[in-house]
């Protein structure tokens, strides 16, 4: 009875897995729920080619367990069986059939491949040039006058065309909930096109090899409203455009003054300052501390004390600041904001 | 089991007479194969990085025809003077077959001489391994090439030697046969080199 | 015939193996360095998926997470199922075609020799400044000396040293099956495995110079001063990727088609019926090799080649699903009608045909471009993979290790430990691997070192994790089971299976000259035609005489020694140690080629149990 046996354990290991995995993942993770066009054509697309894959699993797992049941050697069974050398017509059959089955699922890779290549102009899109970092994203939006890093702004129902490029090693851009993803090419250049139909927020991912922090290489994408976005990208360029707001308490000050002494040649904030690391203009406005952290004071205090220890082999040394230099930074950069929510 | 000795005659082609011999020329020629695998890949990575000089000397101002086309009569005529040492095996003539195997390895030394001289001048005009992708791409193909011949040189020297003491024997003919048709196989590689680094370097970018 | 020398060199003990060209002691040296680094690789597994049991942990840390990965990927394909593969072909091929040896015993022991040091300079960078990090694909930049440790230097030339070694065994086997088989054994007779060898040794002729190539160029970059992937001074990092793959993807066949040629062998003999549609498997083994080559950008598909170069790869990449697909009917269809033993052997052959068909579905859909840039680099490509190397490549081999260790050792394996091993393995297999395929789709990319919680991936990580523990069960079940069977005192017969080839018919473990009498071949399967026909063994093909056999030699050892030292001089700029291991390297080469070797006879008198009789 051993095919019966492992036909049973394989169903029932099969069963309880999809069972314990029920759901689909977070909506704001998971490829399987898709918020926008591009992750729903590939979801269909999966669909599709599963569905067909699954006809024939079936097929094939029938014939496996029929033959495992009907064709075990039984107890002194004698005789030998007959030497089939082979059946043309059989042979033709699962031939064709597979061939036909692929042509099915030939025609929308196609159509599809070439949908998602499509290159939208400024007319037709937002544009956002993207830049991979170890390990952090630089988003700039050239025809807004807007840069910024880790929190990725989008307009709900908006067509967003990406131009994609790496400063130092390769990565790549994902975000599942709203497509697929694209390689960040050191030296050269990759498009890609993506849309949000909800607003909310999504989790981004680097889905390439790029070193010790690759797994903590993550970011956001907002997605707001059209109007919500025409205002924070206002913001934003009035403020990038314009010299850093001077800090209002006394604490927010000597942040400041450490800010301007230690962190502005490699964080740019309002107009000024390097580019070597994020940008941090709208630093309190972003979900995230280092694109994993909640934002809370806590968490940038136990970034800036030791940035090593959280996220390996980044760029940013450790500044060994003592606790009040630590606390004036926190005071400082949580007044680094163009939105009004917090 | 053909085990034939040294004194007995010496079959026609000497070289396939053995199943040893057999095996190793059928072997080498599959080498080959993956020979032309491995220079098919440098001749791609070439092509794809000729026009990246990085600000340094460009192909156009480095090569230099004369020089180009005396390296290549070298190597071309070496190449016919080991079809005359496969000659010389097939009739069985030891003396005639030592004389154009030495005149092969002369000419292939001569080759290498100016290619060396050619690296030589390349590196004092600011082109080396390390001074753009053209660089490292040039001397990885064209070097991969020049190691080749090297080889190649000592190995028929290494054949031609044993074989004044051992004499001309089924164990022998395969050597010399198989570094003949190793010969003719860089000989065909440097033809691609010179059209393809030379000529299309020369001519420039529009081609290709 | 008057012999050249004389008689068997009498070498024993440590000695013997040294310096052994027979194809079996060589089988038995690869099954043995093989399986060493199987199971560091399985260590490293181990500790990828402590690693990743809860979320957020620090168990081993990052940097070490991405040596462990690398390192992994890296000792599996080359050190551990690549040598496995070798040794099946080296134990087997040779008896299935009727031949004493291979056509090159010499440069059979060399392969064996580069390989295993090629391992070994890998595997000592754990102990010299830490193991390769860039992941077993070594993309630039992340590869050159700015972003990576020296454990790529090791990565580099330990690669480079085993793949010289795999080429030359790969042109060995094209030899040898060329023109080294028996009389009657014509190409369509030949078993299934010999063609899957054939035709895997094909495969690594034309693809393992590719990543020779891509070898040279990244030691030229990360180690003088060379260009070719530094986008500052013109370099491309694509050229990396393309060469990696035109190698990479017919490697995986490589490794698949062995597999598929023993499930063929071990299915048809556990069903007594001869193998369905065997010129079909043959066509489609020979088609899967020659796409193979046809479909590497499918591993580039997010790398921004473009819609016109993805969708034909796409395509290209769907139709292997057709021969493939041949193959698995054409299974089910040999066992239809037989008489089904559930041997262990066959235990995993069996087990191969669902799992390989899952690997071979996500396959497809992996073939998808536009869906495939959801899955790229997610773990759903993890499980995909796993499902065919694992569920395919290591299901083949413990199914080919079960069933032809009586043929390579003289012994059974225990078939009691021989079940348990299957059903942990199997069982803990599918723990490990099912769940990934939900991971990716969830969003999970794969060589990340941990995860966050509360992003629904924990459930599948923790049974993912759970699962290895089946499959190091079944592993050192393995081991045990190869212990007892040393210390059994039980010989095993020389056809235990009632099996149909060749290798069959001579007695277990065959004696160094392999068939006393070469075979004459009437059909296909050989030993059943005979069989069938009454007899009692093959027909010899030619009298009982003095057999030629190849001297021994301790060369190939010292020249993978001297390229071993070498490639240290390369790693650490010191020349003199460069100088002196080539100089060893071709002073060898020269001792080769200078002093002929006479090699020795056997004489009839000294052949036991004269004729090929079983």
């Amino acid at each position: 009875m051993k095919g019966w046996q492992q036909y049973w354990r394989q169903l029932l290991l099969f069963g309880l897995l999809s069972l314990a995995l029920t759901g689909c993942g977070r909506e704001e993770l998971s490829a399987l729920r898709p918020s926008g066009p591009v992750a729903a054509m590939q979801f269909d697309l999966m669909k599709l080619s599963f569905s067909i894959m699954i006809g024939v699993f079936i097929v094939v797992m029938l014939i496996f367990t029929y033959v495992l049941i009907r064709y075990r050697k039984r107890p002194g069974q004698q005789g030998i069986p007959k030497q089939v050398e082979g059946n043309h017509a059989l042979e033709i059959l699962w031939t064709v059939i597979p061939f036909l089955l692929l042509i099915v699922m030939a025609v929308p890779t196609v159509t599809t491949g070439f949908e998602l290549h499509k290159k939208y102009s400024p007319e037709e899109a937002i544009q956002v040039r993207v830049t991979a970092h170890q390990y952090w994203w630089e988003f700039e939006y050239p025809d807004l006058g807007v840069a910024t890093a880790q929190d990725l702004v989008m307009p709900v129902g908006k067509k967003v065309q990406f131009t994609l490029t790496a400063a130092d090693v390769k990565h790549a851009f994902w975000i599942p909930a709203l497509g697929g993803k694209i390689d960040t090419n050191p030296g050269l250049e990759n498009e890609l096109w993506l849309q949000a139909d909800k607003t909310g927020i999504f989790y981004g991912k680097c889905a390439e090899l790029c070193g010790a922090s690759h797994a903590l290489m993550d970011f956001k994408v907002e997605v707001m409203e059209q109007a919500d976005f025409d205002a924070w990208t206002a913001k934003m360029k009035g403020v990038q455009a314009a010299e850093p707001v001077a800090a209002t308490s006394q604490v927010a000050q000597q942040g400041e003054e450490l800010f301007n002494k230690s962190c502005l040649g490699c964080h740019a904030i309002a107009g000024k300052g390097g580019k070597l690391g994020p940008n941090l203009t709208n630093f309190a406005d972003r979900e995230r501390v280092a694109g994993i952290l909640a934002n809370t004071p806590e968490n940038v205090a136990e970034w800036l004390k030791d940035p090593q220890k959280v996220k390996p082999a980044n760029n940013m040394p450790n500044l060994n600041l003592d606790e009040t230099q630590v606390n004036a930074l926190v005071e400082y950069m949580s007044t680094l904001s163009v939105e009004d929510k917090k | 089991m053909a085990t034939h000795h040294a004194h007995a005659v010496l079959p026609d082609e000497p070289e396939k007479a053995t199943l040893e011999g057999k095996n190793k020329i059928l072997g080498f020629w599959l080498f080959l194969g993956g020979e032309t695998v491995l220079f098919g890949s440098l001749f791609a990575t070439f092509i794809a990085l000729r026009d990246q000089a990085n600000g340094g000397p460009t192909s156009q101002q480095l090569f230099d025809m004369p020089l180009v086309a005396a390296a290549t009569l070298l190597l071309l005529t070496s190449s016919m003077a080991s079809v005359m040492a496969v000659l010389a095996l097939h009739k069985k003539n030891l003396k005639q077959l030592q004389t154009w195997m030495t005149i092969t390895v002369i000419l292939g030394a001569a080759f290498l001489a100016l290619e060396i001289y050619e690296f030589v001048h390349y590196t004092s005009m600011g082109h080396t391994m390390g001074s753009s992708a053209f660089g490292s791409a040039f001397y990885t193909l064209v070097g991969f090439h020049g190691g080749h011949v090297a080889f190649g040189i000592c190995w028929i020297l290494s054949v031609q030697l044993q074989t004044v003491k051992k004499g001309l024997t089924v164990v022998t003919a395969p050597k010399f046969y198989l570094a003949c048709l190793y010969w003719h196989f860089i000989d065909v590689v440097w033809v691609f080199i010179f059209t393809v680094v030379y000529l299309m370097g020369m001519i420039g970018g529009k081609v290709g | 015939m008057s012999a050249h020398a004389s008689h068997a060199p009498k070498r024993t003990g440590l000695w013997d193996w040294l310096t052994t060209v027979d194809h079996k002691k060589i089988g038995i040296l690869y099954l043995i360095a093989g399986g060493i680094f199987f199971l560091a690789g399985g260590l490293e597994a181990i500790l990828i998926r402590l690693q990743l049991v809860y979320p957020e942990l620090n168990v081993i840390g990052a940097k070490t997470f991405n040596e462990l990965i690398t390192m992994h990927g890296t000792t599996m394909i080359f050190l551990a199922a690549m040598p496995i593969i070798f040794a099946l072909m080296n134990a087997v091929v040779p008896l299935q075609i009727g031949a004493r040896d291979v056509a090159f015993p010499f440069l059979n022991s060399l392969g064996f020799w580069l390989f295993f040091f090629g391992g070994v300079l890998l595997n000592t960078s754990w102990f010299m400044g830490g193991a390769p990090d860039a992941g077993w694909t070594s993309y630039a930049t992340l590869s050159l000396n700015q972003y990576s440790g020296s454990g790529v230097d090791f990565y580099v030339l330990g690669l480079q040293i085993a793949g010289l070694g795999t080429l030359i065994g790969g042109i060995n086997f094209l030899v040898t099956i060329i023109n080294m088989r028996a009389p009657g054994m014509t190409f369509m007779r030949m078993p299934i495995f010999t063609w899957a060898s054939f035709i895997t040794s094909g495969l690594i002729l034309f693809a393992f110079p590719a990543i020779t190539v891509g070898l040279v160029l990244l030691m030229f970059d990360r180690l003088f001063g060379g260009n070719f992937f530094n986008p500052d001074a013109g370099g491309n990092v694509i050229i990396w990727e393309h060469l990696f793959w035109i190698f990479g993807h017919p490697e995986v066949y490589i490794l698949i088609l062995p597999a598929f040629g023993i499930i063929s062998e071990v299915v048809s003999t556990f069903s007594r019926k001869r193998l369905f549609g065997y010129s079909s498997m043959v066509f489609a083994t020979a088609l899967i090799g020659f796409l193979g080559f046809m479909v590497w950008a499918h591993h580039m598909f997010t790398t921004g080649l473009g819609a016109i170069a993805n969708t034909l790869f796409g395509l290209a990449t769907m139709l292997i699903a057709v021969p493939t697909g041949i193959k698995i009917f054409n299974w089910l269809l040999t066992m239809w009608g037989g008489q089904i033993r559930f041997t262990t052997a066959n235990l995993f052959a069996v087990g191969f045909i669902p799992t390989f068909t899952i690997g071979g579905m996500t396959g497809i859909m992996l073939a998808v471009p536009p869906a495939d840039y959801q899955y790229h680099d997610s773990y759903f490509v993890v499980a995909h993979f796993h499902y065919v190397i694992v569920g395919g490549l290591v299901f083949g081999l413990f199914a080919g290790l079960y069933y032809w260790w009586p043929k390579m050792f003289g012994k059974m394996l225990n078939e009691t430990i021989g079940k348990w091993n299957f059903w942990t393995f199997f069982i803990g297999f599918h723990l490990t691997f099912f769940p990934q395929h939900f991971l990716g789709l969830m969003g999970m990319p794969r060589r990340v070192y941990t995860y966050l919680a509360g992003q629904g991936l924990e459930v599948g990580n923790f049974i993912s994790s759970i699962g290895v523990i089946g499959m190091t069960l079944g592993t050192i079940l393995f081991i045990v089971n190869g212990f007892v069977a040393a210390k059994s005192t039980q010989k095993a017969p020389a056809d235990p299976w009632d099996a149909r080839t060749l290798e069959w018919s001579i007695p277990s473990p065959p004696p160094e000259y392999n068939f006393a009498q070469t075979p004459l071949v009437r059909g296909l399967d050989a030993l059943w035609v005979e069989k069938m026909a009454g007899n009692k063994g093959m027909t010899p093909a030619e009298p009982l005489g003095s057999i030629h056999m190849p001297s021994p030699s301790i060369l190939p050892f010292l020249m993978s020694v001297a390229l071993f030292v070498a490639g240290y001089g390369f790693m650490f700029h010191n020349y003199w140690l460069v100088g002196l291991g080539m100089a060893v390297n071709f002073g060898c080469m020269l001792a080769r080629s200078l002093k002929d070797d006479p090699g020795y006879h056997i004489e009839p008198e000294e052949i036991e149990g004269k004729g090929v009789k079983a």
